[in-house]
């Protein structure tokens, strides 16, 4: 990889504001590869959609440089920038039909007929939605309309797609579907995807690289399985996936464990990670599938702790207990629905076990 | 049912004080009952006449008739009416009845009475009259003549006069002088038998020498045919005269050129509400489209400025309009002080089309703004977005996509603007001139001036059916659903 492949595109310190006071982005830095699928993710107001208008050239950054394949587009309209785009109401042309949708961006290109009808019988294979070429956008299902924006974003072969939350109006159950099939597109195609989503789920499962943002900010940014397992501050382990918090005081610390008073009075060791010295206020994080109920499970080095059951749920694939754990009675716990599994009982008191280093110590 | 209750206030309101007047006005386009309520015999004798040429003239009886009906009219002051009523066909007939209604008089009608007297006392006699039309078969057989007893005595007689006036006599002559031998004596009345036998001994004094002595008009076959023409009850002469044609010798034809004037009214009516429609869409275009696409605050504040005429009287902006306009007004004065216009030959810019143009265009603007307005903000922003990510310039962007999500509204507006445009009466009124007026001046004229309101009603009726028509093909060709007003 070369270093433009790299950097295929570049936020370089990129502040937006709408009103001249407020900040939306703030300082924003991300470079993202050529064919990578980034997700940005983060919750309603964070500037995710700022940040992809900005991309596309419907806003312009208040301040910093974006670049594109090596080259600042700060100053080129947005219809010269050749970027595919998928809104997340589709925005098809309810003038038009699904035919003449996908011909348009062609047409513009001052295409000839039957490159354009080839073209569009290609990308309609595509998202498999060749019968449905001479309908209207609203006599189509959202699945559909969907895939119709999707092939359309596509259909003049950009290098570099945006999707803003496209399957956030979908059932849960066409978007797991639309995911994978997305996913496969970008696989196949090798197009460069920024994708923008709040939903936390469709990030990890689809993505490279996911950047969590916050306020303006990107909070962390990270493969999936990182962002999971090793999330930088309590924003990003609250945001990403479920997980349990434990507050306290740093008691003592030194490079890879720290003693953390809780609150009931308990101590407890963990990994710190983003705490510097004692006397600080933190947050621990223990993710639910990481806490052992059976002590014959947990290995060696385990910390143990005595928690009472106050709920039982039986989920198919896995149980789900809350418990009351050191004065925290939100205290989840998943455990496998294997045959060796206990099954708990609401008011028993049992022990309940995790290793220090799945224990992390976050900032308050 | 609790819902109808609901509404059966305003229902009866509207029923009363718009559908009824409204309805009312349409029967009074096709409705005649002029000539035939105040000439009832005269318009059933005249039905069997067909003039063959310029000399075949009605028949006695037919002025006989007459004589009958006008007396009666005089006696009740309505046969001007009949007069102003045909003069609206034939110029000069209200005057030919004005005058012989004051003639009348002088008709000498006596022998008509002594003709009957002379032959059996009992003729001069109220109650054997009485009885003779009491009888059933005899009123069917005499018609003119037991309505005319029938009239005389409700309108005429008095307990001092025991036997009728003359016009009774009259109207029994064209009655018995009309029936067949036979028929006469099958009533088997004796007096009635005697008087039929001699009856063309009254074709000396011919009642329609009278009348064509008295004023030679009444010779005149046009006159009669006007007569004929408009004695049915219902009639299409004022839908003919609403488009420049009238009912001549040889059925419909033109009017003289001179006299078309409503074919030219209603084109001119319609082209220049089209003129105003389309000058409507292209101002009012681009400030609905700064409208729906200012942030609020600034939006709310154009949008004032555009409702705004609707809070000041429609006189005071139309007057406004003639200051600015006219010859001596603030436009020219403009024009002359830079000099673009010379002193002597300021431009002519109000009472004529132009004016009317300019004035209805400003008065009519709001209504194509506003379900412009609303349906440019009903259109996300995100539709021009995927226009421009897609590669399309600002402008086709907006032309192939947002323009024709815009068509509704334009489509609204236009049906709006057209429609009121074509109705307008006030602002022609003042600022049109004489070559700047619509149809709706000229119904107006016939309401409240000309009270021709038979014309009236059918050049309104006409307009009604030409907006209905139109309302109609462009539901056919652009779809009423797809008209949005907001
Ligand atoms: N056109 C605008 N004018 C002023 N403020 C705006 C405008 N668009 C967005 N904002 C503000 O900028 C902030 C970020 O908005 P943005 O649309 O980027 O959020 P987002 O992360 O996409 O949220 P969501 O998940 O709800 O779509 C919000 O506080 C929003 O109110
Ligand atoms: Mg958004």
């Amino acid at each position: 990889m070369t270093e433009s492949d790299n950097e295929f595109v570049c936020f370089k310190n990129v502040q937006k504001s709408y009103d001249g006071k407020i900040l939306v982005v703030k300082d924003l830095n991300l470079s993202i590869g050529r064919g990578e699928f980034l997700t940005m993710l983060g919750p309603s107001g964070s500037g995710k959609t700022t940040c992809l208008l900005m991309l596309a050239g419907f806003e312009t950054a208040t301040h910093g440089q974006i670049l594109l394949d090596g080259k600042t587009i700060n100053n080129i309209p947005p219809h010269k920038r050749g970027i595919g785009m998928v809104f997340q109401n589709y925005a098809l042309f309810p003038h038009m039909s699904v035919e003449e949708n996908l011909s348009f961006p062609l047409e513009v290109r001052s295409m000839g007929r039957s490159m354009r009808e080839q073209k569009v019988k290609h990308a309609l294979d595509m998202v498999q939605m060749s019968e449905f070429a001479t309908r209207r956008p609203s006599q189509l299902s959202g699945g559909q309309q969907q895939r119709i924006a999707l092939a359309r974003a596509l259909v003049f072969e950009p290098e570099l797609v945006l999707m803003d939350e496209p399957l956030g109006a979908l059932d849960k159950q066409l978007r797991e579907h639309m995911q994978f099939e997305i996913k496969h597109l970008h696989e196949r195609l090798k197009v460069t995807v920024v994708y923008v989503t709040h939903d936390q789920t469709e990030a990890l499962t689809m993505s490279d690289r996911v950047a969590v943002f916050d306020d303006g900010i990107i909070q962390q940014l990270a493969s999936p399985d990182t962002l999971y397992e090793e999330p930088i501050n309590s924003f990003v382990a609250q945001f990403v996936g479920e997980n349990n918090t434990l507050t306290g005081v740093v008691e003592k610390i030194d490079k890879s464990s720290a003693t953390v008073r809780l609150d009931s009075g308990d101590m407890i060791s963990a990994m710190p990670v983003n705490i510097h010295k004692s006397g600080e206020r933190t947050q621990v994080s223990i993710r639910p599938e990481r806490v052992e109920t059976d002590m014959k499970r947990l290995p060696e080095g385990g910390y143990t702790i005595s928690a009472e059951v106050l709920e039982f749920i039986y989920m198919g694939d896995v149980f789900r207990t809350r418990l009351k754990v050191a004065g925290n009675d939100d205290f989840i716990v998943k455990s496998r629905n294997s045959p060796d599994q206990s099954r708990l009982t609401p008011g028993e008191t049992i022990k309940i076990g995790w290793l220090p280093q799945d224990c992390r110590a976050l900032d308050a | 049912m609790r819902a109808l209750l609901l509404i059966a206030p305003l229902l009866a309101f509207v029923l009363i004080t718009f559908v009824m007047p409204i309805a009312d006005m349409l029967f009074r386009s096709v409705e005649n009952g002029i000539v035939s309520d105040i000439l009832p015999r005269t318009s059933a004798a005249i039905k069997d006449w067909n003039s063959q040429g310029v000399d075949d003239l009605p028949h006695e009886n037919v002025y006989r008739n007459l004589l009958v009906d006008l007396t009666i009219a005089v006696k009740r002051r309505t046969q001007t009416r009949v007069g102003s009523r045909l003069n609206y066909e034939a110029a000069g007939i209200s005057s030919s009845f004005r005058r012989v209604g004051r003639g009348l008089r002088s008709f000498n009608t006596e022998p008509y009475s002594n003709y009957f007297i002379h032959q059996d006392e009992n003729w001069g006699d109220t109650g054997y009259l009485e009885q003779l039309f009491s009888n059933p078969r005899i009123s069917a057989a005499l018609p003119s003549s037991a309505s005319a007893f029938r009239t005389w005595q409700t309108d005429f007689s008095s307990d001092q006069i025991i036997t009728p006036d003359d016009f009774v006599f009259v109207a029994l002559a064209s009655d018995l002088s009309t029936l067949a031998n036979d028929k006469v004596s099958d009533l088997g009345i004796d007096s009635l038998r005697t008087a039929h036998a001699d009856i063309d001994q009254l074709s000396t004094s011919s009642i329609k020498h009278m009348f064509i002595e008295f004023d030679k008009n009444w010779g005149d076959v046009n006159l009669w045919k006007t007569i004929k023409t408009f004695s049915p009850r219902y009639t299409d002469g004022y839908f003919l005269n609403a488009v420049d044609l009238k009912r001549g010798i040889d059925g419909v034809e033109r009017r003289d050129q001179s006299e078309r004037i409503y074919l030219v009214l209603f084109v001119r009516t319609a082209v220049m509400s089209l003129t105003i429609t389309v000058l409507c869409i292209l101002l009012g275009y681009p400030v609905a489209y700064l409208l729906a696409h200012l942030p609020l605050r600034k939006a709310n504040l154009l949008l004032i400025l555009v409702l705004l005429p609707f809070w000041t009287s429609l006189l005071v902006r139309t007057s406004a309009w003639k200051v600015l306009l006219q010859q001596e007004g603030v436009i020219n004065d403009i024009l002359v002080t830079i000099g673009l216009v010379d002193d002597a030959a300021r431009l002519v810019m109000i009472n004529n089309q132009f004016g009317t143009i300019v004035a209805m265009s400003h008065i009519l603007l709001p209504f194509m703004i506003l379900p412009l307005y609303s349906v440019m903000k009903t259109i996300p922003p995100s539709y021009i977005r995927a226009a421009r990510s897609l590669g399309a310039t600002p402008f086709t962007a907006f032309w192939r996509v947002y323009f024709p999500q815009s068509l509704p509204g334009i489509g609204a507006g236009s049906v709006l603007v057209f429609i009121l445009a074509v109705g307008y009466y006030i602002t022609p009124e003042l600022v049109g001139g004489v070559k700047g007026t619509f149809i709706s001046n000229r119904i107006a004229y016939h309401i409240s001036s000309s009270l021709n309101w038979g014309l009236g009603a059918a050049l309104g009726t006409l307009l009604l059916v030409a907006v209905l028509i139109l309302y109609w093909v462009y539901d056919r060709i652009v779809g009423i659903d797809n008209v949005k007003l907001g």
